[in-house]
């Protein structure tokens, strides 16, 4: 039995006998073995023999019925159990038969283990994993013995080079991923609104006039072009910008707004238009509570205040919602007056 | 069958002669592991591994990773004819037309919940048992990192499938992106190239959840058994166990029965609660659209603290020369989920600074042993779940009609006073716990029994404690902080490393505070003696007692109640 081989000394320990062939000495300091029942009664032996073959046996016959539920039952078949709701025929079948056959490996292997096989504790020694220190110095030795070889101290022309060149040799990597999107440029300080825009129904895309609005209600809305520009776009990002809501209170209730003049007003007559992307993280935002005109994001209820510039009035958020200066066109339909005059969505580095 | 041994016996050894098999299988396959159940849930961390790797498969077989808007003409007939991305369509042809499909997907999301929550449990047996000390830091630190994976990759999947929830979460993901000082902007435009949601960010998510993320977590994991294997496994202390030792069961074929069962109990168990159970129901929540979204909106569970930590922060925003910098989503989104991470990886190193101990540890700690230790994993939990608390505030305040604001400022407010709290709570019932072990040795366990002696004196009768339990008491390491330094030297010059020295002698006094010393050998020995004494003046008693009352004693056998009886007249007679 060697300590210094190179390997160190829990691989030459180990190299020569196995941990339960080392039994070792201290065995007599463990709690005495109890042995258990099917130690010592060969029925009960024979028993738990026999359940480990039934199990055994019975994952093999549902793994049969898996195929049959599989091939038999349609995807689109549903069960009704009463007080536990409706089941996929086919998702419960196979879950049921493809479990049980898993599971009832996994048990009888365990059952198997408890009950039949020798459960005698064995004690194993335990080596310090530090290596002995002749196999710390060799290896020092030999990587010495390497760097010497390679000449990378003495020839330091070539070291800086290298060093040099490594040093370099990322940037192509980090180059190509520049492509991965656009610069942001002026991007998240625009919106599809221009003066003259039609506000729209979200879901209808019809344009709306007062009369579309109760007092105390809102609508759900979008510019007009939003379908055209999404179609152009190909993607949704209109969708995640540009939406707003109109709003509608008693003019009375309105204790300020965002802008606007006597002449030029914001609003039209107690209704409003304001974005519906929360400046927190940007989740559209939807609950509207009419009594106390507060207006709440169901991500992380950030609450503003409509009636009040949409200033917050609790939550994480640090911005009111942009407010959308709006009018009636010839035909009385509501478009915007200008655009919004502050990025929407949530806060970024570059914005001021 | 010995014909089968035979031919095996050759394939083996023909292996042998080309790749040494016979030297490593002797060493190895009579391994011994230590027993325990708290040790199960490394391995179901790992065996539900295994299985989200091959459903994953599978499920890569029919998903489709594009955002390109399709009509979905599929089977499920409420969403029959709407717009949605293929990601989507996919999702829902896996569902409702692939047979097995729905089976496939509910598992690889249950196994995704259990493989998270066995890590999890995994760590925090770890931590409080002191398994992390040396020579196991290395795989202390990888363990945090497959957490901390686990998380994202677990993020990255349920993303993918593009319904309204997973698009919801995605949008919350770019506002943190976008809260990133002077980077932010960039980070978001270039993950989602452009604008959100652009039309690339699926498809770029999926190589990452299923190549990169998966490939890295693999490899930590292989090195993470690797390192298990060769350093031997930890194991509790207990009688003839020591840091020398390690005591247990053979490799084969007791582990690779329980171990090898047991994954296909945990599989087993994924499959039927997949059957039985919905998780996930995309098609109950429609399409991603921006500008939808649900009530009650929750990320899967593992994110809900920092959902939670999003939901408490207080409106902070700074804006100066032309820029902002959003506190509110930044610390929580980035700078919270960074410290704890962190603070997590080097816990081991920060506790053998304070604790100056940098020997090898195989014995187990038990928890009152550590109590300092014990009261900051509660802390760090207690941290934990308010943050859990604040960000399900909605749903707490719908189900236990509660307001909305108060919980929010319960937790924004108890999340500095409550774990601190419990830090200190814990700390004094470890402390009580460790008197308890104390009396223990000193004065045995109670019996029960209050005895009168014929002379009238009433005793309380203890009795000595197992072999077994005093063995376990008996491993609580003796502490030593350490030294406060010298202010002067012999030669009156005041050392260059004082004040260091100093910080960690008061660091190390902090930390073992208040430890309650294990009693001397002799003392031990001497209360031994009284205790047997004790027992012995006790014992006919109990004897007579245990007579009386079989099994269950007298409420429970009405056959002893009436020996009872009888035993009351013998008493009256004599």
């Amino acid at each position: 039995m060697s300590h210094n081989t190179d390997n160190g000394v829990v691989e030459a320990v180990e190299g020569e006998q196995s941990d339960a062939a080392r039994l070792a000495h201290d065995e007599s300091q463990l709690p005495a073995h109890r042995p258990r029942r099917t130690d010592y009664d060969p029925r009960a032996a024979k028993r738990a023999e026999r359940q480990v073959a039934i199990m055994f046996g019975l994952s093999a016959v549902f793994t049969i019925l898996f195929v049959v539920a599989f091939v038999q039952v349609g995807t689109e078949e549903v069960l009704r159990i009463p007080f536990f709701g409706t089941f996929g025929r086919s998702n419960l079948y196979l879950g049921l038969t493809f479990g049980l056959a898993t599971l009832l490996i996994g048990t009888g292997a365990i059952h198997w283990a408890k009950k039949l096989m020798n459960d005698h504790e064995v004690v194993a020694e335990r080596h310090p994993l530090r290596s002995p220190d002749e196999s710390r110095e060799e290896a020092v030795a030999a990587f010495e013995a390497g760097a010497e070889d390679s000449g990378f101290a003495s020839r330091p022309i070539i070291r800086r080079s290298l060093l040099g060149a490594m040093a370099l040799f990322p940037i192509p990597l980090v180059m190509v991923l520049r492509d991965l999107g656009p610069l942001p440029g002026k991007v998240l300080e625009e919106t599809a609104w221009k003066p003259g825009m039609r506000i729209v129904g979200a879901d209808s895309g019809i344009a709306i006039k007062p009369s579309d609005i109760p007092v105390g209600g809102i609508v759900q809305a979008i510019p007009a072009d939003l379908p055209e520009i999404q179609e152009i776009e190909g993607n949704l990002n209109s969708r995640a910008k540009d939406v707003v809501l109109l709003v509608r209170m008693n003019p009375a209730d309105i204790v300020s707004q965002q802008g606007g003049t006597a002449e030029e007003p914001w609003d039209f007559n107690g209704i409003m238009c304001f974005s519906r992307i929360c400046t927190h993280v940007g989740c559209p935002i939807a609950l509207y509570e009419q009594r106390s005109h507060h207006l709440l994001c169901p991500c992380h209820q950030s609450t503003f205040d409509l009636a009040d510039s949409a200033n917050v009035v609790f939550g994480p958020a640090a911005r009111e919602l942009p407010q959308l200066p709006i009018m009636l066109d010839a035909e009385g339909y509501f478009v915007a007056r200008d655009g919004f005059n502050q990025p929407v969505g949530p806060s970024y580095w570059e914005r001021s | 069958m010995s014909a089968v041994i035979d031919a095996a016996g050759k394939a083996v050894g023909g292996l042998d002669d080309r790749i040494t098999l016979a030297n490593w299988s002797k060493r190895n396959l009579r391994k011994v592991f230590p027993d325990h159940w708290t040790f199960m849930f490394g391995e179901m961390a790992l065996y539900s591994f295994i299985i989200l790797l091959l459903t994953g498969i599978y499920l890569s077989l029919w998903f489709k990773p594009s955002m390109t808007e399709v009509i979905y003409n599929g089977s499920y007939v409420p969403l029959k004819g709407l717009k949605m991305s293929e990601a989507f369509s996919s999702s829902l042809n896996i569902s409702f037309d692939i047979r097995g499909g729905l089976l496939l997907r509910q598992m690889h999301h249950w196994a995704a919940m259990l493989f998270i929550a066995s890590m999890s449990i995994h760590v925090i047996r770890v931590f409080f048992t002191g398994a992390f000390r040396k020579p196991r830091e290395i795989n202390w630190t990888i363990g945090v990192l497959l957490l901390t994976l686990g998380f994202v990759e677990g993020f990255a999947g349920y993303s993918l499938p593009d319904d309204l929830l997973s698009g919801t979460g995605l949008r919350i993901a770019e506002g943190i992106m976008l809260s990133v000082p002077v980077v932010g902007t960039y980070v978001s435009f270039f993950a989602f190239g452009g604008e959100f949601p652009g039309d690339i960010f699926i498809s770029r998510l999926y190589g990452i959840h299923i190549l990169l993320l998966p490939g890295i977590i693999l490899a930590l994991i292989t090195a993470h058994l690797l390192i298990v294997w060769y350093q031997k496994h930890t194991q509790y202390p207990g009688k003839g166990k020591t840091n020398e030792n390690v005591v247990g069961y053979p490799f084969m074929p007791v582990y690779m029965a329980k171990a090898g069962g047991f994954f296909f109990v945990v599989f087993g168990v994924t499959v039927l609660i997949s059957g039985l159970v919905t998780i996930n129901p995309i098609w109950a929540y429609g399409p991603y659209v921006p500008d939808q979204i649900t009530a009650g909106s929750q990320p899967d569970w593992y994110m809900g603290w920092l959902e939670g930590a999003l939901r408490i922060m207080p409106n902070w925003e700074t804006v100066a020369f032309g820029h902002t910098i959003s506190w509110n989503v930044f610390i929580p989104g980035a700078i919270v989920m960074g410290i704890v991470i962190t603070l997590l990886a080097l816990y081991p190193k920060i506790e053998a600074t304070a604790t100056g101990d940098h020997g090898e540890h195989h014995l187990l700690d038990r928890p009152r042993n550590a109590p300092t230790r014990t009261g900051l994993g509660v802390m760090a939990l207690t941290f934990y779940v308010m943050l859990l608390i604040a960000g399900g505030n909605d749903i707490l305040a719908k189900n236990f009609d509660l307001s909305i604001n108060a919980i929010t400022w319960f937790t924004r407010i108890g999340i500095f006073i409550v774990p601190p709290l419990m830090f200190m709570v814990t700390k004094r019932i470890c402390l009580a716990l460790q008197r308890r072990d104390h009396d223990l040795l000193l004065h045995g366990a109670e019996s029960g029994s209050i005895v009168r002696l014929p002379h009238g004196e009433f005793i309380e009768v203890h009795q000595p404690i197992s072999a077994e339990q005093k063995a376990v008491i008996l491993s609580k390491p003796d502490v030593v902080p350490i030294p406060w330094p010298e202010k002067v030297d012999d030669n009156g010059v005041r050392p260059p490393t004082y004040r260091k020295d100093k910080l960690a002698a008061r660091l190390s006094h902090w930390f073992y505070q208040d430890n309650v010393a294990l009693p001397t050998p002799e003392q031990i020995e001497a209360a031994e003696h009284h205790i047997i004494e004790s027992a012995e003046e006790g014992a006919p008693i109990i004897a007579h007692r245990a007579q009386l009352e079989p099994e269950g004693g007298v409420l429970h056998d009405p056959s002893a109640a009436a020996l009872l009886e009888a035993d009351k007249e013998t008493v009256s007679t004599q």
